[in-house]
């Protein structure tokens, strides 16, 4: 009897185990898509205007061998041989590449940029130590990819992708070499199939391009991204989508556009955008001067500022006199009654938040440890271009257009946030208890707002139908900076406008770019 | 919770270290029963802090988090079905605070707890009684509460399910119980849609590595007093260490291992008794360094017809 019920109860325990038990694995949202199939190649793009590229035919790239030359057939053979034995590793290899290869380097990145996205722990004296490229496996590892590092890499990633794929359009219809697979009907497409031409492979260009921009971005990750790109490229190989020698010229025009970026980026003041103790002394006396509280670090021990030198680089889009042309008017001063009121109102936001507010700050906080707001945009960017079956050069051409709103809004909040120096809520009233971390800089204007109103300004141009969604994202995305008790609502008021301004630059490039 | 070491830990575990209750006179893990149709009612009140933790198996503290607290007050039932078949069940509500830094604390009801115990076997071997229990537990979450916020969330808001074997030997006054544990960890769900652990994951899914924990206690007891002796140990079958100066993640591999000291006493006023505890984590990985203690009483109600005598 006793015995009886004691299983009866067991029974109903596994019961409910079993049923709770249905939530075991977890996969990504892109981990199973199909190839890619533009529903247009975008033949023309070749002609499309490029960033730095003065010309798509600026690297030469050399003719190819002849379908009917023996050295193609050695290209054919090699494909063969792979195809005779396929294993289902190098078949998942093919279906994650073939998805797309803008997409997949995307991915990458921003996995990398949440990988480094830490700020340095603090010398036993207190000081923080920064970290340096000329000192690879140190720690702190470089870079610390805080958001505006990481806007900046995007960008740089991005663009050369988009002038590299210009150029490898520009050379496919030149030569219009066809695919392995339609040139030898024994090859099989294990990655889907696509009417574009072949030569330079357009997946090697943009291995080229990443493994190249690595040197600059990412140094610790050169032999991880080697490994990557010799992936993708043995992918595209056995998947018979394209022949050794389209693959090498592909990273090889890759490798040398990419070269255009890195020396531009050598040059645009992010090397000196951490300052010195002199520059950031500075800042607290400009504010000083008229008669502001300046802001102070609420980190203990107290860190030196994010990249106060930041709003110095060198924009894609907006150049210095925009930079300073988009600076608003002030903040209210800080002893003033409206700041006065406005510390209340945070004070009072973040007294007794709801579940739903605790939601959205978690939604979009995207602090220490994530691929940071720009890294977000790109992922809400990927899977909406997912869905409009772009080419690779239109899935390029966005992302660099997006990319480089996010950079100058990045250089342009920056900008702001310094020339202003003004304190956050916590710092007018300590008793404001905060739902994320604080960020570790100025509080005027919200970077959050300017990034999700560039992205949601030049993403709603390029997807019409989804405009009112971005721009309702984008509000939320400001919103949360309030409930989290961060930032004043000013903050990003005039966040949102100005970061729509400067979305608006990247809007209007895309309008001549000859691809729309 | 009445939920053990290993559902407490889990919750716990995370740098929030919110303990099991223990208070408890028959708890899930001792290796006391209630008698048939009595229910034994225990609020505990408990309070845990850490001012280090380790950061993968790097100790630290945090001056942005000061020092870390956790308060819990629960209710919890333990019902005989019959003398060797006994259901509990139970819920706290759990405050935490961060004495330093400008992170806001976290409050509300956190899981629901039951388990099943049976009593399946008690030969006398030798001068003394081995008993031996099997028990299944699970935990439920009661508030869609804020599990990716740590160490300040109240819990990990996982659904658990375990099982555990537990073995006493009594001779005389002095016995010794061991356990092991398997708890049985769902996916839980986050806020956002990207997280990192040592890869990118683009979903707002979570994997929860499952747990395995052992617990040894042994002293005295008697009718009156119960004085033990407390060691536990949890480890998380997988999860990744939280890297330098990063944020802690509710699928973090998590160690622990605490030594402790409780005591039970049934007073002289019917039907009532009194229940202390206080341990301390000497070593662990990716949780708080915790210092815990907590009180209880417990209250028997007997609705058997003829009286039975209490354990």
């Amino acid at each position: 009897m006793m015995v009886k019920s004691a299983f009866r109860l067991l029974w109903l325990l596994v019961l409910i185990a079993v049923m709770s038990a249905c939530n075991k694995s977890v996969s990504d949202r892109t981990a199973n898509l199909p190839p890619l199939a533009p529903s247009n190649q975008d033949l023309n793009a070749g002609s499309w205007l490029p960033i730095l590229l003065s010309r798509p035919d600026t690297f030469a790239v050399a003719a190819p061998a002849a379908t009917s030359s023996p050295a193609y057939a050695a290209d054919l053979n090699e494909i063969k041989g792979y195809q005779h034995s396929i294993t289902s590793d190098q078949q998942s290899k093919i279906d994650y590449w073939a998805a797309g290869g803008v997409l997949r380097w995307n991915e990458l990145l921003r996995d990398l940029v949440a990988k480094y996205n830490l700020p340095p722990y603090q010398n036993s004296d207190g000081s923080y130590p920064i970290p340096s490229s000329t000192n690879p496996f140190a720690y702190p590892l470089f870079p610390f990819s805080n958001p505006p590092y990481a806007a900046r890499a995007y960008a740089y990633v991005s663009a050369a992708q988009y002038d590299a794929l210009v150029a490898c359009w520009f050379y496919k219809q030149k030569y219009k070499r066809g695919t392995p697979y339609s040139v030898d009907s024994t090859i099989k497409a294990l990655g889907g199939k696509t009417a574009l031409a072949s030569y330079p492979s357009e997946g090697a260009v943009l291995a080229g391009v990443a493994a190249e921009m690595m040197q600059l971005l990412f140094p610790d990750e050169i032999a991880f991204v080697q490994q990557k790109l010799q992936e993708q490229e043995q992918s595209l190989i056995m998947s018979g989508a394209a022949a050794r020698s389209d693959v090498t010229a592909g990273e090889a025009l890759g490798r040398q556009v990419a070269d255009l970026f890195i020396a531009r980026a050598r040059g645009d003041n992010a090397g000196k955008a951490v300052g010195t103790p002199t520059d950031w002394a500075n800042f607290s006396t400009a504010a000083e001067a008229k008669n502001q509280v300046p802001w102070i670090s609420l980190e203990t021990p107290a860190r030196p500022p994010m990249l106060p030198l930041f709003g110095k680089v060198k924009g894609f889009l907006c150049d210095s006199a925009a930079v300073v042309a988009l600076r608003p008017g002030p903040p209210p001063s800080t002893s003033s009654d409206s700041m006065k009121e406005a510390t209340l109102a945070a004070y009072n936001t973040i007294k007794n938040p709801t579940r739903e507010q605790t939601r959205i700050v978690q939604f979009w906080a995207d602090g220490i440890g994530t691929y940071t707001p720009p890294g977000h945009w790109n992922a809400i960017a990927a899977q909406d271009f997912i869905g409009q079956n772009y080419s690779e050069v239109r899935w390029a051409r966005n992302m660099a257009l997006l990319n480089m709103a996010e950079m100058d809004a990045g250089i342009v909040c920056w900008d702001i946030k310094y020339f202003y120096f003004n304190p956050r809520p916590t710092q007018m009233n300590p008793a404001i208890k905060t739902l994320t971390g604080v960020p570790n800089f100025p509080s005027y204007v919200s970077g959050h707002s300017m990034f999700s109103s560039a992205a949601a300004a030049i993403l709603g141009h390029l997807i019409p139908a989804r405009a009112g969604a971005y721009q309702s994202m984008a509000q939320q995305a400001a919103d949360s900076r309030v409930y989290a008790g961060i930032h004043y609502q000013i903050d990003c008021t005039v966040g949102m406008t100005v970061g729509q301004n400067v979305g608006n630059y990247a809007v209007k490039r895309a309008t001549l770019d000859g691809a729309e | 919770m009445i939920n053990t070491k290993t559902i407490a830990l889990l919750a716990v575990a995370a740098l929030c270290l919110l303990r099991p209750m223990k208070g408890f006179a028959q708890t899930d893990d001792d290796a006391l029963m209630m008698a048939k149709k009595n229910l034994c009612i225990n609020p505990t009140y408990s309070y845990s802090s850490w001012d280090h933790y380790w950061e993968g198996t790097f100790k630290r503290n945090n001056l942005n988090l000061g020092t870390v607290s956790t308060q819990s007050v629960s209710l919890m039932g333990n019902y005989g079905i019959t003398g060797k078949l006994n259901f509990l069940v139970g819920a706290p509500y759990v405050w935490t605070h961060a004495s330093a830094g400008t992170l806001a604390g976290m409050h509300g009801v956190q899981d629901l707890s039951a388990w099943v115990k049976w009593l399946a076997l008690s030969p006398k071997v030798g001068n003394g009684v081995v008993s031996v229990f099997l028990l299944g537990g699970t935990s439920l979450p009661l508030t869609n509460y804020l599990a990716d916020y740590l160490p300040l969330s109240i819990g990990l808001h996982s659904k658990t399910f375990s099982g555990r074997l537990m073995v006493d030997y009594q001779l005389g006054k002095f016995f010794a119980t061991a356990s092991g544990t398997y708890t049985y960890r769902d996916d839980i769900t986050v806020d956002r849609t990207a997280y990192y652990t040592t890869t990118l994951h683009q979903t707002n899914k979570v994997y929860m590595p499952n747990v395995e924990s052992v617990n040894f206690r042994t002293g005295y007891r008697s009718n009156r007093w119960i004085i033990e002796a407390l060691f536990s140990d949890m480890i998380t079958l997988g999860g990744f260490d939280i890297r330098k100066n990063d944020m802690p993640f509710p699928s973090n591999k998590m160690e622990s291992t605490m030594v402790g000291v409780h005591v039970k006493y049934v007073t002289p006023i019917k039907h009532l008794e009194v229940s202390a505890e206080g341990s301390y984590t000497v070593a662990g990985r990716n949780v708080g360094q915790s210092k815990s203690v907590d009180a209880g009483i417990l209250y028997i109600l007997d609705f058997s017809k003829s009286k039975t005598k209490q354990p």
